[in-house]
């Protein structure tokens, strides 16, 4: 028999409707899985009784001829969806043993069209990170290893998503990206990962980091799954009003690896001071494929693209810095006080013990820039850059159908790298953030590997709600490109 | 008259901007569906929302968007079709997000007017800044527990309304008037309960001193007020206070006061260099609000007549005086009694019956117009019987005295007791051939010139009769009689 693990998404959708398996055999498979790859970390929560449960459910409504469209199909959770029953953390200490009484929209979605459900993936805390080295319980590696064989982080901040299904732990998992964080743990773990259009997903019930940016999407091995999965994961929430009130296409119909006559730009800003030659090279190769393929390739300009991650981390961090302080001690997660403590005592010493340093850090500079006297400096210049960028992507969309770029500037680097130099750690978003900052669905595609061994991945930006676009050029990339490389251990 | 202060060192005029919490009628909160309802169990009418559970995300209540407009169309304000939810953030137990979502520099509502009616049946026109949506916070029970605070999130998240003044207001009986006016509006519009005393209006008293002419001193903010009495007791209060402070060489420092009625004084409660600092930003989990102008015209449609158009048709239609008017719309149901009793009827006679004898008999009792023990119909009922000389206009007080205690109906009331008048020539003419059978020496008074005798006869026939003769009926056989 197959290792039913090694299967994508579509295939294990296609042989369960032929009866070759049950989603019990899968969710065992995957059950076992997440036993033998344990080290990785990539798990904070593992659910394997509610799995069995929800794949016998499965097993039992497919019997009676209704299927969904992820029936039977066992995938992790990133970890900052809220569960109902199940433990949520968002990687915090503060969260720990908080059981949600409501089922987030985007897994409800999936749950509905009969996802199975693993477990709760690890993530950087509140998602605030590029490496998942700020997980309070503790960090993912990375299931590829470099030549030195070392552990190496697996990105951030949906790491445990990713490295679960590098790993074949997941035959898929939900991701969520603020700054790159489906993105780059795609490009690091040699997968595909889909950060749709703002407001294609709900955010209800997803823990916030920063709303005007946060968004839900599929982490899977091929870009039909992602096509697959995406399509059980949108849809108009009247609960969240940032939600897009608009229909949810088939995207899987528009795989059709026809890109003859379209337009691809490339941004010539992209191209930075001190790009690593096998990046600049995996961007050159993408280019060709491309073009072989039959779409004309076109130079575009994005100006203020050098002002993105700087305008960044002056609005994930602002809105963090609200959206945290719900995080008090008073109603739910941990509460640290002693006898006769303040109210602002327990403030301190909850939130002191509760939150991460990286997690202190983002609530220091949001608090820092929207104080009196900075906000027009930091927060409202941030704003209008905002705008300028998203502007900058409007006039290169009146020309291309999609954009080309790398997803990072490198392949994953070693835990503990870039630990001391926040800076340094923040540059990881470089090519991802302006996407998230336009609010534009971004698409990482694994295209090659490194000098190392290890796996690197190009990004197709696409025009707001035009994940088809996106999704279709990565289909003929994907195939182009015929990455298979696979980490040690998990070789087809 | 202009409302001056005398000091040790001349006079002072003092200068006062009201921002006034007004609790929006709705069914449910401003983000999120529980209900508002009052006095329900501590922590009964709360969503995930309003606890501010992970991930939960706050949706606009149309209703109460619905509900600032039309509070904005009655104070002839300015309609922004498009404003900005922003959040002011602050940590304190009962404000779970940690932030309130208001409203900060794009406020639902702009520019407005309210015009004061004064005692003295003048008017004095408020300007209005703004007025803007905001949450409610949950409350604080300092006293239920000797060691913690017990939090109640009933209210937390319920829409109100913020509407602030220009500082145009010169004295506590403007304030008084403002806060009289502003609360007969919105329940004129059924946007607010207007009740204070259930904290579903409160008061903060903005407050500074300045020598005629001159520009504003430094204010002070007196927060939560809860009667308007107390409004107008704080602001005097205050003024004094600062009086006394610059006339002592002092200077006044910008701050939160809190106002002690039961000490009747002003106290510091945060000076300006411990305020927060908001950190104000829109909101991003909620859009810009936006609507268009067929959005207000609907609202707009809506709209009752407000307290000012009705004073000018009492007026115009109704002869009333400005005073009579103003008293009368004052209250939305004391204005509809009148209209009740008015219609068909002399307008001022009814006024006059109405605020005379009605409103001074419940007051006296302590008693709201809307449990007034005599309907408007009866009263329009009593007023008739004078206008069809059923009765006189002293019996008619006597009956409204028993319409007060019993609740009962006029007609009635006249029936059983016997209270018609007499409007029978013959039994008036046999009336008064005994008064004047009776007293010859008197009759000859009269015929000898002393006219104002004749009054006397008057009253010795009516008391004859038990008052229910007909007053000019008697006058005019009593002339024929005695003159002719």
């Amino acid at each position: 028999m197959t290792d039913l693990t090694k299967l994508t998404l579509a295939e294990a959708r296609d042989g369960l409707a032929k009866g070759d398996y049950t989603s019990v055999e899968l969710t065992e498979a995957h059950l076992k899985s997440m036993d033998a790859h344990r080290n990785l970390n990539a798990y904070i929560t593992e659910t394997p009784e509610k799995a069995m449960e929800m794949a016998k459910a499965s097993d039992a409504k497919r019997a009676k001829g209704s299927a969904g469209k992820m029936e039977g199909l066992p995938i992790a959770v990133k970890d900052l969806f809220c569960t109902e029953g199940v433990q949520t953390t968002a990687a915090s200490h503060i969260l720990e043993g908080f059981k949600p009484e409501y089922e987030s929209t985007v897994t409800s979605n999936l749950f509905g069209n009969g996802a199975v459900m693993l477990g709760k993936a690890n993530l950087d805390e509140f998602a605030m990170g590029s490496s998942n080295t700020s997980s309070y319980y503790g960090n993912v590696v990375n299931p590829w290893k470099d030549k030195s064989g070392k552990d190496l982080v697996p990105g951030g901040s949906s790491g445990g998503s990713a490295a679960a299904v590098a790993a074949n732990m997941a035959l898929a998992a939900t991701g969520t990206d603020t700054g790159g964080s489906i993105r780059q743990p795609a490009s690091y773990c040699g997968i595909v990962g889909l950060k749709p259009t703002y407001g294609r997903c709900s955010r209800w019930g997803i823990v916030a980091f920063a709303s005007s940016l946060d968004q839900a999407g599929p982490m899977t091995k091929t870009v039909r799954d992602a096509a697959i999965m995406l399509g059980s994961m949108a849809g108009h929430d009247a609960k969240d009003s940032t939600s897009a009130p608009i229909a949810v296409p088939d995207f899987e119909a528009a795989l059709t690896d026809d890109i003859r006559g379209m337009k691809i730009g490339i941004p010539k800003e992209y191209r930075v001071d001190g790009m690593p030659e096998e990046i600049s090279k995996l961007w050159d190769d993408g280019v060709a494929m491309l073009r072989d393929a039959g779409a004309e390739v076109v130079d575009v300009t994005l100006p203020h693209t050098k002002y993105a991650l700087g305008t960044y981390y002056i609005v994930a961090p602002a809105e963090a810095s609200s959206n945290l302080a719900r995080y008090d001690g008073l109603r739910y997660g941990q509460r640290v006080m002693d006898e006769g403590d303040s109210l602002d005592d327990m403030y301190m010493k909850s939130r002191a013990a509760g939150f991460g340093k990286e997690v202190q850090r983002r609530i220091m500079i949001g608090t820092y820039v929207l104080s009196a006297g900075y906000y027009d400096a930091y927060y409202n210049k941030a704003l209008k850059v905002r705008r300028r960028i998203y502007q900058d992507f409007e006039g290169a969309f009146g020309q291309v159908d999609a954009i080309l770029t790398p997803t990072a500037p490198s392949a994953a680097f070693a835990i503990g790298e870039n630990e001391g130099d926040p800076v340094k750690m923040y540059l990881n978003d470089v090519f991802t953030v302006p996407a998230s900052l336009a609010g534009l669905p971004g698409l990482s595609v694994p295209t090659g590997l490194s000098a190392e061994g290890l796996p690197l991945g190009l990004q197709l930006i696409g025009k707001p709600f035009d994940e088809e676009t996106v999704l279709r050029v990565g289909g003929v990339l994907e195939g182009a490109a015929n990455f298979t490389a696979k980490p040690a251990g998990q070789e087809g | 008259m202009s409302y001056i202060l005398e000091g040790s060192t001349g006079p002072w005029e003092i200068v006062v901007g009201l921002e006034v919490h007004c609790q929006v009628i709705s069914q449910s909160k401003l983000f999120s569906g529980a209900s508002t309802k009052f006095g329900n169990d501590p922590n009964t009418n709360v969503s995930l929302v309003d606890a501010a559970m992970p991930g939960m995300l706050p949706v606009v209540n149309a209703e109460c968007v619905r509900q600032a407009v039309k509070t904005g169309l009655g104070l002839k304000a300015k309609i922004n079709k498009e404003s900005v939810f922003a959040r002011k953030n602050y940590f304190y137990a009962d404000l779970p997000q940690g932030y309130q979502i208001s409203q900060f520099d794009k406020p639902i509502v702009g520019e407005g007017t309210i015009i004061l009616d004064m005692p003295d049946g003048s008017t004095k026109s408020v300007g209005i800044e703004r007025l803007h949506l905001e949450q409610d916070a949950g409350k604080s029970m300092h006293d239920q527990d000797p060691k913690y605070s017990h939090i109640d999130l009933n209210r937390s998240g319920v829409a109100l309304m913020e509407i602030v003044s220009m500082p145009d207001i010169r004295s506590p009986e403007e304030a008084g008037a403002y806060l009289t006016k502003l609360r007969a509006i919105v329940r004129y519009l059924g946007t607010c309960d207007g009740n204070m005393n259930e904290g579903s209006m409160r008061c903060d008293a903005n407050v500074s001193v300045r020598r005629p002419g001159e520009g504003f001193g430094t204010r002070c903010e007196i927060k939560n007020v809860n009667s308007i009495r107390f409004v107008m007791q704080a602001i005097e209060i205050e003024a004094k206070r600062q009086i006394e402070v610059i006339e002592g060489g002092g200077e006044i420092q910008q701050e939160t006061r809190l106002y002690d009625q039961r000490l009747g004084e002003t106290r510091s409660m945060r000076s300006k260099e411990m305020a927060h600092d908001y950190r104000y930003f829109p909101d991003p989990d909620l859009l810009p609000l936006v609507f268009d102008d067929a959005f207000v015209s609907e609202i707009e449609k809506e709209l009752p007549e407000l307290p000012d158009e009705k004073k000018a048709r009492f007026m115009r239609e109704n002869g009333l005086s400005a005073y009579d008017a103003g008293v009368l719309v004052a209250e939305k149901e004391k204005a509809d009694y009148y209209e009740v009793v008015a219609k068909g009827r002399d307008g001022k006679l009814a006024a006059n019956w109405v605020i005379t004898n009605l409103f001074g008999a419940l007051n006296k009792a302590e008693v709201g117009i809307a449990d007034s023990p005599v309907t408007a119909e009866n009263l329009g009922k009593l007023i008739d019987l004078i206008s069809n000389d059923t009765i006189s206009g002293r019996i008619a007080k006597d009956v409204f005295e028993i319409m007060i205690e019993t609740g009962g109906d006029p007609e009635k009331i006249v029936e059983e007791k016997g209270l018609k008048q007499i409007t029978d020539t013959g039994a008036i003419e046999t009336a008064i051939d005994e008064v004047i059978a009776a007293n010859p020496d008197k009759v000859e008074e009269i015929r000898g010139g002393k006219d104002k005798m004749l009054g006397w006869f008057v009253g010795q026939v009516m008391k004859a009769t038990g008052g229910k003769a007909n007053p000019g009926m008697v006058n005019k056989l009593l002339r024929d009689k005695i003159l002719s």
